[in-house]
């Protein structure tokens, strides 16, 4: 380079790993709490529920979009049912990434998956940032809206990263307030993910599935799936991923997500599995997929990579083995029936 | 929920853990709470590398995800909007130690910004050589210019695109002369962000045009901002390059 003979000395080393998950992709909202009575959650207003639009995302599968498939999504001669945005992403004024959106929605249902509102947080939803995906559910109407059981933000810092939160009443209710703020700003149905956790909380007094069922019982959202959390966090917690799956509501369950996820150690050299989306998606999360399809039936199905993204024909054909999933899922119903 | 004392503790490796997270095998898990902490800054400090390469392709990897650190423990996102994360790492450059030998550093993080906000900014349709055919020339000099919403200037002592150009592989290494000014345009006509080295002047022309000057008020603003200055060049600039996106006649021109 040019400049590098005037190099200085070099700071001390980071010692910063590449992040596990980069949901970013380079050039590179209100606190409403409409129809709330009460924190019991026993009494919101079903009126207003009714007018959300539901999420009607295609029984097929789909990809997390990343700009250099735009070509290969756009040529596809056989395309897949839906592509899965991250809403931040597209939250400037104009420029290429509308322009990709606007070329994309001709020809795939769209979902739009927030990453920065911050649902487990302490404090109100942001109004700013939910009137941004208003703006941006206007001007690009998704099939399905949805975000994370998770927080990002504290004390106005914004962490970048789907951080846990323990499982209370008091939590229960802060949720259900900032699902019904979303679901009522947006006018549709929003749909809840569980999370890949690594730590637990000790203050926490209710199971992960009972409190995403409760959260849909009293908001009326639906659920996200994300079975690769699901073996995630059940070997990090020594739990079996399919106890979760038998207690998940999964008649709420609206779209699938599976992506690929790390290895490493926790403190006590046990396995500790990190979430990381940057490789196919393993084994044992194809099988629970699978066993979780032969209960529902059809689901979209989304394929996370954000990270190490390959090229479109290998991340096509990981949505294609999940098409195969669901296709034969269909063909077993109809002998059956 | 999302206590306190787990969100200091993100960004401050010298924090204990929150006494509430505990694990399956060990009481703190330093190690589990570890991916969090380097989730948070890992990815932050990819943010920064993604916006700005030259910047890093100048310093080096090292270099750039050490001074990346640094800046986001002393300035982690104030929003979701990753996009406009990094507005302050040009400032934080110009005023961190280390770099105190490349002054031209925080210039070159300039343009970088300049570049994402250009590729992010409302989109609008640029008048073309035609749209200026159709001009009466003796009412040029009374016209008021709208810039496109992407244009952007970043001025510099140095030679802030020749340095950029290099580092980004846009121009082929060559020997640079540090003490030649350069004045950038930052523009996004269509879809394209672009580049472009501004002649002696044109800076300063095209200021005055944002702040509403009339062409020939504009021009006698950029003669005296540089005598060097050659309007045939700035309304050159001005037709070809996709900058201006409507022309409109003086207030007092006006029916």
């Amino acid at each position: 380079m040019a400049t590098n003979q005037q190099r200085p000395l070099v700071p001390a080393q980071a010692g910063i790993q590449r992040p596990h998950d980069v949901r970013l992709w380079s050039p590179a909202f209100a606190g409403m709490s409409g129809g709330w009575t009460d924190l019991s959650g026993n009494n919101i207003n079903h009126e207003i529920r009714m007018t959300f639009a539901r999420s009607t995302l295609p029984a097929d599968a789909g990809v997390g979009f990343k700009p250099q498939h735009l070509d290969g999504l756009l040529a596809d001669a056989a395309p897949l049912g839906f592509v899965e945005i991250h809403a931040e992403n597209y939250m400037g004024a104009g420029g290429p990434p509308h322009a990709m959106l606007a070329a994309l929605r001709d020809r795939y249902a769209l979902s739009i998956h927030g990453v920065g509102l911050s649902i487990g947080g302490l404090r109100p939803l942001d109004p700013e940032h939910l009137g941004r995906l208003k703006t941006l559910c206007d001007r690009h109407p998704p099939a399905s809206f949805s975000e994370h059981l998770a927080w990002s933000s504290h004390d106005e810092v914004f962490y970048n990263d789907l951080l846990p939160l323990p499982y209370t009443a008091a939590t229960l209710a802060r949720v259900c307030e900032h699902v019904d703020a979303v679901q009522t700003a947006l006018g549709r149905e929003m749909l809840l993910e569980n999370p890949s956790t690594y730590v637990l909380f000790a203050t926490s007094t209710i199971a992960e599935t009972d409190f995403l069922r409760e959260v849909a019982r009293r908001t009326g959202c639906g659920l996200l799936l994300d079975v690769n959390n699901v073996f995630v966090s059940a070997t990090n917690h020594g739990t079996s991923a399919e106890d979760y799956l038998n207690a998940f509501p999964l008649a709420q369950v609206k779209e699938i997500h599976l992506g690929g996820h790390a290895e490493t150690r926790d403190d006590a050299g046990a396995a500790l599995l990190i979430d990381a989306h940057g490789t196919p998606v393993a084994d044992p999360v194809w099988t629970l997929y699978e066993k979780t399809i032969a209960r529902t039936g059809p689901l979209p199905t989304l394929i996370e990579w954000d990270n190490d993204v390959p090229d479109w024909p290998v991340l096509r054909a990981e949505a294609e083995r999940a098409r195969a999933v669901l296709r034969a899922d269909v063909a077993a119903r109809k002998d059956a029936a | 929920m999302s206590g306190a004392p787990f969100a200091a503790a993100l960004l401050d490796p010298g924090r204990p853990l929150p006494v509430e997270i505990t694990s399956h095998t060990a009481r703190h898990p330093e190690r589990r709470f570890a991916v969090y902490r380097n989730n948070v800054t890992a990815s932050l400090i990819e943010a920064l590398r993604a916006r700005f390469p030259a910047t890093e392709q100048i310093v080096g990897e090292d270099f750039f995800a050490a001074t990346a650190r640094d800046f986001v423990r002393a300035h982690p996102p104030r929003s979701p909007l990753l996009m406009r994360y990094g507005d302050g790492f040009p400032a934080f450059l110009e005023h961190f130690p280390p770099a105190a030998g490349m002054p031209w550093l925080a210039d070159v993080a300039r343009l970088e910004a300049a570049r994402t906000r250009a590729y992010h900014a409302a989109d609008a349709v640029p008048l073309g050589p035609s749209d200026f055919a159709a001009i009466d020339p003796a009412t040029l000099g009374t016209l008021r210019v709208a810039l496109h919403p992407s244009a952007a200037i970043v001025r510099s002592p140095f030679p802030v695109v020749t340095i950029w150009a290099m580092n980004s592989g846009t121009a082929a290494l060559g020997p640079v002369d540090f003490d030649t000014p350069e004045d950038a345009l930052v523009l996004r006509p269509h879809l394209d962000v672009t580049v472009t080295r501004l002649p002696p002047g044109a800076a300063a022309f095209l200021a005055a045009l944002r702040a509403d000057a009339a062409i020939a008020d504009a021009a006698v603003a950029a003669l005296a901002d540089d005598a060097g200055f050659d309007p045939t060049a700035a309304l050159a600039l001005l037709i070809g390059s996709g900058l201006a996106t409507a022309v409109t006649p003086a207030p007092e021109a006006s029916p």
